[in-house]
């Protein structure tokens, strides 16, 4: 047993209304450069859709992620040789076009433009070559199905629903959709880490955000092709690759990430879950239909006494542990197993979990094509679902459809229990019947509603309390500069060379 | 006289200048130490250029320098005519390969507005001297034929007797106009790498063969800490 802490999401995405302040905030902050214009660290899709870069999820095309050979996985697109091989130039890497040509307005042009008989224009252009375009894909072009034709239908999850559902789906009554915000995973088997040759990128130890150490990358770009969810990009000014940095220095100071502090619908919860690193490896090579059994089984219950013992044993702080123990993310996760991770086939064991959408599933057309609201159809079966229940396997359980049902029922038994309890119209026994059937009981029942529609902000963000002494320590050791005070050295005060 | 500065102050230069130069930027600024790759912006026409080049190029060197480091079994080699005919091809075919290469890489750099934006004057710098480099280098090996054969007898002493300190340029000296030029470019070349982007196969990564794929860093290993014998345990972080 080698107990480790890792700071862990959860995304609830019946809560989302995919305004983008995340994405905003992200790019305030981080990303808003020459080179990284084109990035979102955290962007936000509409599904079905075909995402951002385009077909992200297609790994054919893509190569991203581990494959599983024999007993054993390999990286699909990268590693000692299948990468190294292609070191001059990589077939499966995504280009600039995949994304899309960042673009600016000539604003100043409003201002500063001759009198003349026409109003001045701002027009677009590129932020690469300073030339004029015409944007013909930007990041969210297919926001809210706009363009289903071209996008939608081509989202690579349908690739196990029936021609006949699909065609089901696009009828205009019928359609539906829900959002998917991503970002980086910081993932417990990272492909980016396993396949970055200078070995630049590197999973920290203390909370296990996954970081690139700018001086060390030499823009071998593999990690690009490696991240599954390609969520690590090539800045093409600097010759560097950047990702998602989980905001550690606000971490590190105690507060939520900007994309989670700034969340508009309050869909996130980030808090701290302990697991056992010696079962990293079965896990990842685990076959699919266990894949998302085996990664839950990782994390370990932050109040088993034993599991405290070997954390502490492992230099876990109390505070880490305690706040393991308040942890929102081990609630929705392993409590009530309520929220799996997306894509788990691809095998780097993400640690961003998603609560998969009621929403879409809920209300449906009937025969004679009326779009049932009444109570009694509102809380209709899960199985006439407007979304397919393999389009949904398909993102979060690997294929596994029973899976989706089961949290599906579980996130109805608690509205029904809701419902009984608030409002009082529904038949006596539904609400239990419905709580029996997934083995729930009246306190869970509360404790997810609480949980999920009225979470106070510190009980959506639990990280462990601002040890400045320590953030201080990430940087220096302060045993190296003890009693240097006074002299203000800024190297070493050693003598000789 | 020019052939002393061409053929020892020049060479002494040069290596001094990697040595001195590689080892500055490196530790001083390694987060320019860079590939600098381009596929991001242009990844189609790259392949034709960027394969062949760098294949090319990394036979010829590792070619130059097996007849440096091992002249006799390359005239033990060359013994037999026919397998002189065969070295002397794949070698030549390498140098052509790496010439398609290049041309297709300044072909694709001179079409492409947004390669333009990451065009360092530096770069052409690179591309210049490495045209002369490989045109040289193949003149040579066709006008003053058969290259394998006289590189040990002639290169290798003079090398050699710049790396023991003792240059001897008598042999250098009498080289057709076409050799020197390809030598000195070839020293040119060598002291630029700390200027240039050629800096990055210096950096090329061999340690990542025999490291495990995962890498994680603490940056305060509370544990090893407290098992440290050291009074004073202060352990610098690794990624500082
Ligand atoms: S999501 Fe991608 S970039 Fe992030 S840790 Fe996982 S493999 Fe690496
Ligand atoms: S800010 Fe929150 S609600 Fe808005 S798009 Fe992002 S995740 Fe969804």
């Amino acid at each position: 047993m080698d107990i480790r802490s890792q700071i862990a999401m959860v995304f609830h995405l019946d809560k989302c209304i995919g305004c983008h302040t995340c994405s905003i905030a992200c790019k305030n902050i981080w990303t808003d450069r020459k080179g990284a214009e084109y990035m979102w660290w955290n962007n936000v899709e509409t599904k079905p859709g075909t995402g951002y870069p385009g077909k992200w999820e297609d790994q054919d095309i893509y190569k991203g992620g581990w494959e599983k050979k024999g007993n054993s996985i390999s990286l699909k697109g990268a590693g000692k040789f299948k990468g190294m091989k292609n070191l001059f130039h990589n077939p499966s890497m995504p280009v600039i076009d995949d994304y899309y040509e960042p673009w600016t307005y000539q604003y100043e042009n409003l201002f500063e433009a001759e009198e003349g008989d026409d109003q001045p224009i701002a027009r677009p252009v590129s932020l690469i070559t300073g030339e004029h375009i015409t944007p013909k894909s930007g990041p969210n072009w297919d926001d809210d199905l706009a363009g289903s034709e071209e996008y939608a239908k081509n989202d690579v999850n349908f690739k196990n629903v029936t021609p006949a559902e699909q065609e089901a789906m696009f009828q205009l009554e019928r359609m539906t959709f829900h959002y998917l915000p991503r970002m980086c995973n910081h993932c417990l088997n990272p492909a980016c880490v396993a396949a970055c040759p200078s070995g630049a990128i590197y999973k920290r130890g203390e909370d296990g955000v996954v970081l690139i150490n700018q001086k060390k990358c030499r823009a071998w770009r593999m990690c690009v092709t490696a991240c599954p969810y390609k969520k690590s990009y090539y800045n093409w000014n600097t010759g560097k690759s950047e990702k998602c940095v989980l905001c550690y220095p606000r971490l590190e100071a105690g507060q939520a990430p900007a994309c989670h502090h700034s969340c508009v619908g309050r869909i996130r919860y980030i808090g701290v879950m302990l697991y056992d690193a010696d079962k990293i490896e079965a896990a990842a090579a685990s076959n699919d239909e266990d894949l998302i059994k085996n990664q839950l089984d990782i994390y370990v219950d932050p109040n088993d006494p034993k599991i405290i013992a070997a954390a502490r044993e492992n230099g876990i702080h109390d505070s880490t542990i305690e706040c393991a123990q308040k942890s929102p993310v081990y609630k929705f996760v392993k409590e009530w197993g309520l929220a799996l991770p997306l894509h788990p086939e691809f095998r780097t064991l993400p640690n961003l979990f998603y609560v998969p959408p009621l929403l879409p599933t809920m209300a449906f057309v009937d025969e004679s094509g009326t779009y049932e609201t009444t109570t009694d159809s509102f809380w209709g079966a899960i199985e006439k679902s407007r979304l397919p229940m393999s389009y949904m396997a398909s993102l979060f359980s690997a294929g596994n459809e029973e899976v989706i049902k089961n949290i599906l029922k579980k996130l109805m038994a608690v509205r029904l229990h809701r419902r009984a309890e608030t409002v009082g119209d529904l038949p006596e026994n539904e609400s239990k019947d419905a709580m029996r059937d997934v083995v729930m009981d009246k306190e869970t029942a509360d404790a997810i509603f609480r949980l999920t529609s009225l979470p106070l902000f510190d009980q959506r963000f639990v990280i462990p309390p601002a040890h400045r002494e320590e953030a201080m320590e990430m940087l220096e050791s302060t045993a190296d500069v003890k009693g240097n005070t006074g002299f203000g050295f800024k190297e070493q005060p050693v003598r000789g060379l | 006289m020019s052939n002393y500065f061409f053929f020892i102050g020049l060479p002494y230069v040069a290596i001094v200048i990697l040595l001195v130069g590689s080892l500055f930027r490196y530790l001083n600024f390694g987060f320019k130490v860079s590939s600098l790759s381009s596929q991001f912006l242009e990844g189609k026409e790259l392949f034709y250029g960027s394969r062949p080049f760098h294949w090319g190029i990394i036979f010829l060197f590792f070619g130059h320098l097996v007849a440096f480091l091992f002249p006799r079994s390359v005239i033990v080699w060359n013994s037999i005519p026919l397998r002189l005919l065969i070295l002397e091809v794949v070698a030549f075919g390498f140098g052509i390969s790496a010439l398609f290469g290049l041309g297709m890489l300044i072909v694709r750099r001179i079409n492409n507005k947004r390669l333009w934006m990451v065009t360092t004057k530096m770069d052409v710098f690179v591309y210049v001297m490495l045209l002369t480099q490989i045109i040289s280098g193949l003149w040579v090996a066709y006008f003053a034929r058969w290259g394998s054969a006289w590189f040990p007898t002639v290169m290798t002493p003079y090398l050699k007797s710049l790396f023991l300190l003792d240059p001897d340029i008598t042999a250098v000296a009498a080289l057709p106009l076409s050799v020197k030029i390809h030598i000195v470019s070839a020293f040119t070349l060598i002291g630029m790498i700390p200027f240039t982007r050629f800096m990055h196969f210096l950096v090329y990564p061999f340690r990542y063969f025999y490291r495990p794929y995962q890498y994680v860093i603490w940056n305060w290993d509370r544990k090893k800490i407290r098992s440290s014998r050291k009074l004073v345990n202060g352990v610098r972080s690794k990624n500082n």
